[in-house]
């Protein structure tokens, strides 16, 4: 991906793809944060359903990078 | 082993192994004699896995005796630690999506089929190269270790007693890989993919619901953890991680993560797909495995709230003695049979990786530069024995109160490879003596540390946990990541040391857009023999690392 900073925009798409790539892997090593039981949710303690829930933001995340990322890619070739 | 032997379990379980193997087999078979052009595709490696076939393989990588065994005793026995496995399987996603593109590019524009040929060729070191090699050969053999222990518990709770589910276990596994190659298990992979799906299937729908719901699941767990553990004189666990275990919950999950696609088998999978952003697009779909992971995990819970107690405190047997607890005989058959199979072919497929890596990147290229295919051939198949052996020690030589701890070590090794790999695939910065220098502090950091680890509640016994005071942080901490900390420190004050003193740093092979290149590109090809060195059919001269590719 190298040389692609020349193009307007293209460094602000690359920085969200960042972050996206970023958040869930931040929201589950910030451990603190979830090691409690309460709230449950369907009988689930919070720090089973909240990670749990984890995977799906999780996908999420990357399949907007994915999306993100393959446009990039094609702006790359069409130059 | 009391109760006597599940004739009808045992029945089934022999029926479905065999089956499913000779399906195997001869799918192979049939396809070699059809038509030789068909046989890249489907050996893991020729090339062009599309999405979908990559989803399987990638996720066979998750699905193994880690997943049905290991972490589920692991909740079982201590709680909510165990559970490191979901975030784990979590993070891993982002940073395949990171590396594993820019990897694909350049060992398809090179020819690279090992991460020891990347390194080889990147940082122009054999020694380098060797020491990726070696410790993916070493690394390899605990987590094949796991996979053993996997087999031996479910004939163990079929009523195999005595040492005998172990030899059982160790033979079906050599047999098969010594005369199937690479091809057969990647067969296999998908019905046992399917098979897997179906158990976990009737396990997390019908188990819950046979013990009262997850409410009393959970209830009973919490009373269970709390409760006093006589070997250790502290309580088993907690449900909520105890604020003195979130160092070590995070540095596991994380240190797993970044270790996972350094081993061979995986980055072998990896190597095999069609493009560079088939990788991608199964880093968005992968996590679907991740969710049922965590809902396995919770079988440790379940096993608790169903009043299993394991024959000799082996939780390792956690799990199959719920699903013979809660399933018609048959149909525990059936899922002891998931569980072998699905150690049985990821363990096949790393003893060849690991094989492979040695016949590659140790044998043609230190001991017989000359060696003939047929040659390379015999030493890979003696060689993955040699690895099965090693994996055998493993298994009678550590401590089996927590089998995953076998993969874990196995992680502490892996994982020094990374700075050599990942950051090599982006930066030509770091110097060749530098990161050799860092791996090799990291690993005999990591492996003293590792050793000096007691077994709870037998002072004086070794490789006994994954965790060890952090030294700066003060708590405990996955061994991995501190030796990794130490291994990155060493490789840029080495580095920067290095080049002041203007220590030769070689001739890099790779070029700038190589990193970039996807198929349908300049000089962007298949990678031949990505598997087939151990299937008797070797990577021809032309994916040798030696020649520069353009």
């Amino acid at each position: 991906m190298e040389g692609e900073g020349r193009r307007a925009g293209t460094g602000v798409v690359r920085g969200v793809v960042a972050v996206l790539l970023l958040i869930p892997c931040l929201a589950l090593l910030w451990v603190p944060s979830y090691t409690r039981v309460t709230p449950r949710l369907f009988g689930f303690p919070f720090f089973y359903w909240y990670q749990l829930a984890w995977v799906l933001g999780g996908a999420a995340c990357l399949a907007g990078a994915y999306v993100l990322t393959m446009r990039l890619e094609r702006q790359r070739r069409a130059r | 082993m009391s109760h006597g032997i599940d004739k009808v379990a045992l029945a089934v379980f022999a029926a479905l192994f065999l089956v499913v193997t000779v399906i195997g087999f001869m799918a192979a078979r049939w396809r070699r004699a059809a038509d030789i052009m068909h046989l890249d595709e489907w050996g893991l490696g020729g090339r062009s896995f599309g999405t979908f076939i990559t989803w399987f393989l990638l996720g066979g990588d998750l699905y193994t005796a880690y997943t049905f065994i290991a972490v589920p005793a692991l909740v079982f026995g201590a709680g909510a630690v165990g559970f490191f496995a979901v975030p784990y399987t979590v993070i891993v996603y982002p940073i395949i999506f990171v590396f594993l593109p820019r990897l694909w590019s350049v060992s398809h524009r090179h020819g690279y089929v090992t991460p020891a040929d990347f390194v080889r060729g990147r940082f122009d070191s054999r020694a380098l190269a060797l020491a990726v090699a070696v410790t993916g050969i070493l690394a390899t053999m605990p987590y094949i270790a796991l996979q053993l222990v996997g087999i031996q518990v479910v004939l163990e709770t079929m009523g195999l007693g005595g040492d005998l589910p172990l030899i059982v276990a160790f033979a079906i596994l050599a047999a098969y890989t010594y005369s199937s190659g690479l091809r057969a298990p990647a067969l296999i992979a998908f019905v046992k993919d399917g098979l897997i799906y179906l158990v976990i299937g009737v396990a997390i729908i019908s188990i819950p619901h046979q013990v009262g719901g997850w409410s009393h699941i959970f209830a009973a767990a919490s009373k269970h953890l709390a409760a006093v553990n006589p070997k250790t004189h502290k309580p088993f666990g907690s449900l909520a991680l105890a604020p003195a275990g979130r160092w070590a919950y995070g540095s596991l999950a994380l240190g797993s993560a970044l270790a996972l696609f350094m081993y061979p088998h995986c980055i072998t999978a990896v190597l095999s797909t069609r493009d560079r952003n088939v990788v991608r697009r199964n880093a968005a779909m992968l996590p679907a495995y991740s969710l049922v992971l965590g809902l396995i995990a919770l079988l440790g819970y379940m096993a608790v709230a169903a009043g299993v107690k394991p024959a000799g405190g082996n939780a390792q047997l956690a799990v199959p003695e719920l699903f013979k607890t809660m399933f018609p005989s048959w149909f525990a058959g059936v899922a002891f049979a998931a569980i072998g199979i699905g150690a049985l072919v990821p363990a096949a497929i790393m003893a060849i990786a690991a094989a492979n890596l040695f016949t590659r990147n140790v044998y043609r290229e230190f001991l017989r530069p000359g060696a003939t295919p047929a040659e390379e051939a015999r030493v890979s198949k003696l060689v993955s024995l040699v690895v099965k052996f090693g994996a055998l020690v493993f298994v009678l030589g550590l401590d089996k109160s927590f089998a995953i701890n076998l993969q874990l070590l196995g992680g502490i090794w892996i994982l020094q490879t990374f700075p050599a790999i990942v950051f090599g695939l982006y930066s030509r910065w770091f110097h060749r003596f530098a990161l050799l220098a860092g791996w090799a502090a990291a690993m005999a950091y990591g492996t003293v540390v590792a050793y000096h680890v007691p077994v709870p509640g037998k002072p004086g016994s070794h490789f006994g946990g994954p965790t060890a005071t952090a030294p700066f942080i003060g708590q405990k901490a996955y061994i991995a990541l501190t030796a990794f900390a130490l291994n990155v420190v060493i490789v840029v004050v080495l580095t920067v040391a290095f080049r002041a003193l203007r220590l030769p740093e070689g001739r890099d092979a790779t070029v700038v857009d190589d990193y970039v290149a996807d198929a349908g590109e300049a000089d962007v090809r298949d990678l031949p023999g990505l598997v087939d060195v151990a299937g008797g059919q070797p990577a021809p001269a032309s994916g040798s690392p030696t020649s520069p590719g353009r």
